[in-house]
């Protein structure tokens, strides 16, 4: 039973509240993508032991999809963050460096 | 004899009796008595059988440790099975009885297992399955269903409540011994909202029995102060009879509560599940305490030492007269002096250990017990209770020394600190060699999200067993948790206790330590699950090396006991055998719940009609009215069908279905999924949503069309409506519409959040009604309002205008070929119209009709329904649509998919209608189809089914729609499909069974 807060409202959630929508940043591939670029957009996931970047619906609450930085062991929270981004921000990386030297990055 | 002692209880009031029965026995016990204390006084000391043998079984523990003494409570609707004895209070007229037994407790025919027990070790169930094939079935399977098991599932509906509490505190400490206790008081000073649960009816834990002075006072005096205490602090609350069953992750804790039989408005509230968030939880859980693994160790009368001591301290209850105490450590002398105290005599103590300097053995010996060291115990001799014990050397096999007799055994293999909620949120284990026990690793805790410890475990729970350092530990690991709150924790008054030293526990895991194997199939390690020495090395022989598959072979520390007394002992064996450590070997994976909690207190007040809210549409009171039979579709209720004077389900479907073809019908379609998209770039948006082209929809006009996953497979289907130039309605399924704006969100937040796009779900903000047939303008026109010809409003088109007094929009589209018209008004408005088209209908014999009637006909006209013809893997080619695919898209979603080899092979099943050859009756729904060849197994290959199928009134003849391989190329050919009912053939056909006279575009 997780507590996010969401980025958007502001509420520390329960995980009752969210909806989670597994790994982050996945760029969709379309019509031009080969069949091996298109197997990873569409099948293809990290599932890492440890921290994991993923999307999460604060469907019981405000509504909006944010993204969470989380080690998948420990429960532990980096941070979480607006969906609308390409890659994980500099504070959120920063945080994972101060918490995990050895995992950080992706 | 167990019997009530004269005097003593701290627990029990002698004033108080209460009756209730065992087996149909009418007892008699005290106020403050358990189920197991009251059946003691009353010398039942055998109180169950054992799950796989049948064995006799007596209650070896005093609290929530104890494997055996499993009884079903209550009769009828109340049946209540395995609930442990140690932990229920009686109460006046209570009925409990034993389990797993024909014909009687006493005199079971099941123990014939006993006997065989040879032939039925560990696995042997797995060895059922092997050969020969049909025995299994026959045979073995129908045999151990009868013979094993605990107590049966109650058959009726619960008629109690039961209820859930959601609280957010600070600290919670769980447990209420001398460490909660006090952690709860430095809590509490220092401003903190604390909860402290307490599983037992009584707060004090050990300290009560074991521990004779605190700061100056007899314990119990302690205790109550301190109570009174914490219970005058308004941000301190105390709990008992409330059990932590699980921790989970970032803090939130599970805890239930067993009530007292009292009355509430509407029933007995039985239960109360506590939903508990916790910023730090103080774990002072205390310690159980292990059996001892010598032969015949599961006769009832071989009991925890511990228990001993707790039945006649606390409810003045003696388990026998004459007691051998077996011990590898200091603390079961506690026991001894118990049993002196209160007149009981105390043969023999067996202690383990060759010489034990400072033990309290000299102590004794002086008072003239005997004290027998390096002896072990050989076996328990009595058949039905313990009549007496061999004692032998422990470092020999078993050669019996001497026999002694005696009708208690109280066995102590040392304490294991109670840590399973440490582990159930990942909190890591460290094994102890010195201590021989796994205890709590500080070092790795469960952490909070911030990465915080947010587990501190204190006391005997944190494997410090004596009472002073438990004092000591509790107040450093409750500064720890205050210091984690950003809170002070003011020094002070921790109280003092005085122990006399104790010396070291020896290990001991067999008895005696060169135990033959004759003594390892009758020492037991799991009581609850029949688990012997002898099951674990079989399992070792047979290959499991792991700790989980050995537990999961031989079912050791499963089921409701969760391993509590037989954990350390188990892993030892195992350890032992595979010459490891016990750190090497490790343990089994601590899951929730610690104690069983009742499946209606998970479901708190979450049933009958609050297990979900029903939604109903604006019509829903003129439907329930008029005879709805209603039908759950996603979280509505659709009336089905109409129900005439008495006419059967079948034949109002029919009518329904008739009237439609016929005259004209109206059905409430008020729950299709109404989502608005827009924006400037709402076109663009809906271009990627749906497979169509939808950004060339003019305004006025409306366009079916399909939705698909990435993946290529249909996902929902509707009519969307263009508005203006910027603004769309999309009609969803019913069952979709949640689904579908929540995909819509999706997309635009976290792909294309650049778009300007708006989605809003307005499915409840409009009432929707559709009205089918070929009367359906006329019965429109009569409404009066809006011009509904077919050139101000033609096919495919809408409008917006008024009708019968309301504003209204009008959609000419339809799902059953007729000419159909669909208007959307104003929620608040829907009765309304309603009743003013039901007014206006009569002359046109209108017809209300349900979801089974729009089935029928839209199958008629081979349309498809999501979730019949489409089922995650169908796409929408396979279903003939290809027309509602734009080829002029750049792209889509589900394109890119659907050009993948396996999508557009040929020998997809694609859809057809299919024509049942001899009978009336509908082809089975779900039939699958079978070719002439066979594969693997000798199976028919299959090659397709049926997913839509239907007698068709206005035809008078079965029709189905179903997928088959090749499908389109097989038309005019005779297909078998195969159900449990036998065989049919069908012929496939076009799937359009009827074409309307007015039809949809008139």
């Amino acid at each position: 039973m997780l507590m996010l807060t969401c980025p958007y409202c502001g509420i520390a959630a329960d995980e009752t509240e969210l909806h989670g929508g597994g790994e982050a940043h996945i760029t969709r591939a379309g019509v031009e993508a080969s069949d091996a670029e298109f197997e990873e957009y569409l099948f293809t996931r990290a599932n890492p032991k440890g921290v994991h970047f993923e999307k999460w619906h604060h469907s019981r609450g405000c509504g909006r999809w944010f993204h969470a930085a989380r080690c998948t062991v420990t429960m532990e929270v980096f941070g979480t963050y607006s969906a609308q981004t390409l890659q994980p921000p500099d504070e959120i990386l920063a945080e994972i460096e101060r918490r995990r030297p050895a995992a950080s990055g992706k | 004899m167990s019997t009530r002692l004269q005097s003593g209880g701290r627990l029990i009031d002698r004033g108080s009796p209460i009756e209730f029965s065992f087996n149909g026995a009418n007892l008699k016990g005290l106020a403050g008595d358990t189920l197991a204390s009251a059946l003691l006084a009353n010398d039942r000391r055998l109180v169950g059988r054992s799950f796989k043998y049948h064995r006799r079984r007596g209650i070896v523990g005093s609290g929530p440790e104890d494997p055996n003494s499993l009884v079903t409570l209550g009769e009828g609707s109340r049946h209540t099975p395995n609930r442990q004895a140690t932990m229920v209070r009686i109460s006046q007229g209570m009925a409990a009885r034993s389990q797993n037994h024909w014909p009687s407790l006493e005199f079971d025919v099941g123990a014939a297992a006993d006997k065989l027990s040879a032939l039925i070790p560990a696995g042997f169930y797995y060895k059922t399955f092997i050969d020969p094939k049909p025995a299994w079935k026959h045979v073995y399977e129908p045999l151990i269903r009868r013979a094993a098991g605990l107590g049966p599932a109650p058959k009726d509906r619960d008629p109690d409540l039961y209820e859930h509490f959601h609280v957010h505190v600070d600290l919670l400490i769980v447990g209420g011994g001398i460490a909660g206790l006090l952690a709860a008081r430095m809590a509490g000073q220092a401003g903190l909202r604390v909860l402290l649960l307490e599983q037992a009816q009584a707060f004090g834990g050990r300290t009560a029995v074991d521990v004779e002075i605190v700061d100056g006072a007899p314990s119990e005096d302690w205790i109550t102060g301190i109570v009174d205490d914490l219970q005058r602090m308004p941000n301190v609350h105390l709990q008992c009879e409330t059990c932590a069953t699980g921790v989970y992750d970032h803090g939130y804790v599970l805890a239930n509560e067993r009530l007292p039989a009292t009355a509430v408005e509407g029933g007995r509230l039985r239960n109360r599940l506590w939903r508990i968030r916790a910023r730090r939880v103080v774990l002072a859980t205390g310690a159980i305490e292990r059996p001892m693994c010598f032969a015949n160790n599961d006769v009832p009368g071989v009991m925890l030492a511990s228990a001993v001591r707790d039945y006649i301290v606390n409810y003045g209850v003696s388990p026998g007269d004459r007691t051998v105490v077996v011990t590898n450590n200091d603390d079961a002398y506690r026991t001894v002096r118990t049993l002196l105290r209160a007149g009981l005599d105390v043969p023999l103590v067996v202690d383990v250990r060759p010489d034990a300097p400072g033990s309290p053995a000299s102590e004794l010996r002086a008072l003239g017990v005997r004290v027998a060291n390096a002896r072990a115990v050989a076996m328990v001799r009595g058949s039905g209770c313990v009549s007496g014990v061999d004692v032998c050397a422990h470092a020999g096999e078993g050669t019996s020394l001497e026999n002694v007799k005696c009708e208690v055994v109280a066995m102590s293999g040392g304490w294991s600190p109670a840590v399973h909620l440490w582990s159930h949120c990942s909190g890591k284990l460290a094994w102890d060699d010195e201590t021989g026990m796994f205890r709590p690793n500080n070092e790795k805790p469960p952490l909070t999200g911030g990465g915080e410890p947010f587990m501190v475990a204190v006391g005997s729970a944190n494997g410090v067993l004596e009472a002073d350092k438990v004092v000591e530990d509790a107040v450093r690991g409750a500064a720890k948790a205050i210091e984690f709150l950003g809170a002070a924790a003011v020094p002070g008054d921790e109280p003092e206790i005085k122990v006399s030293a104790e010396s070291p526990p020896m290990p001991v895991w067999l008895m005696p330590n060169g135990m033959n194997r004759r003594a390892r199939s009758k020492a037991w390690i799991d009581f609850q699950n029949d688990v012997k020495v002898s099951d674990i090395e079989l399992a070792i022989r047979e290959g499991f090396e792991s700790v989980e598959h050995v537990k999961r072979y031989t079912t050791l520390g499963m089921a409701t006991d969760q391993g509590k007394t037989s954990n350390i002992n188990g892993m030892a064996v195992i350890a032992h055998n595979l010459n490891r450590s016990i750190a090497q070997t490790g343990t089994t994976t601590f899951r929730p719940p610690f104690t069983p909690i009742p499946l209606g207190a998970i479901a708190g007040q979450a049933r009958g009609s609050l297990f979900k809210p029903t939604r109903r549409t604006a019509i829903d009171a003129w439907h329930d009215e008029n005879g709805a039979y209603w039908e759950p579709v996603a979280d509505w209720r659709r009336p089905y069908c109409y129900r005439r004077n008495g006419e059967s389900i079948e034949d109002a479907v029919h009518r329904e279905a008739l009237a439609v073809r016929r005259s004209v019908g109206v059905v409430d379609a008020s729950t299709l999924g109404k989502i608005l998209v827009a924006g400037p770039d709402a076109g663009k948006f809906l271009d990627m949503m749906y497979t169509n082209m939808m950004s060339t929809l003019k305004p006025g006009r409306c366009r079916y069309g399909l939705m698909c996953n990435d993946n290529g497979f249909l996902m929902d289907d509707g009519v969307v409506a263009r508005l203006d130039e910027n603004t769309f309605l999309c009609h969803t399924t019913t069952g979709g519409a949640d689904h579908v704006h929540g995909w819509m969100e999706e997309w635009l937040q976290t792909e294309w959040w650049d778009w300007e796009v708006y989605v809003v779900n307005v499915t409840e903000q409009f009432a929707q009604i559709g009205i089918s047939g070929p009367q359906s303008r006329n019965l429109l026109r009569k409404l009066g309002g809006l011009d509904v010809g077919a050139d101000a409003l033609p096919f495919m088109g809408w409008r917006r205008g008024n009708l019968a007094g309301h504003e209204v929009r009008v959609f000419r589209i339809s799902f059953s070929g007729e000419l159909s018209f669909e208007i959307a008004v104003r929620s608040s408005e829907g009765l309304e119209l309603w009743n003013s088209i039901q007014e206006a209908g009569e002359e046109f014999d209108l017809q209300a009709y349900g979801t089974e009637a729009l089935h029928v006909l839209r199958a008629e006209v081979g349309f498809i329904m999501i979730g019949d013809e489409s089922d995650g893997t169908v796409t929408p080619q396979d279903l003939g649509l290809s027309w509602a695919i734009s080829r002029k898209k750049k792209d889509f979603l589900g394109k890119r998919a659907q050009e993948r080899s396996f999508l557009a092979a040929p020998d997809r099943w694609r859809l057809v209608g299919l024509q049942r050859l001899g009978g009336k009756s509908p082809l089975p729904h779900g039939a699958y189809c079978v070719a002439n060849e066979t594969v693997d197994f000798g199976h028919r290959r299959m090659i397709g089914r049926v997913t839509s199928t239907y007698y068709s009134p206005i035809l008078d003849e079965p029709i189905a729609l179903g997928l088959l391989e090749n499908g389109p190329e097989r038309l005019g050919t005779v297909v078998e499909f195969v159900h449990a009912g036998g065989k049919t053939s069908a012929k496939v056909v076009e799937p359009v069974f009827y074409k309307p006279a007015v039809s949809a575009r008139d």
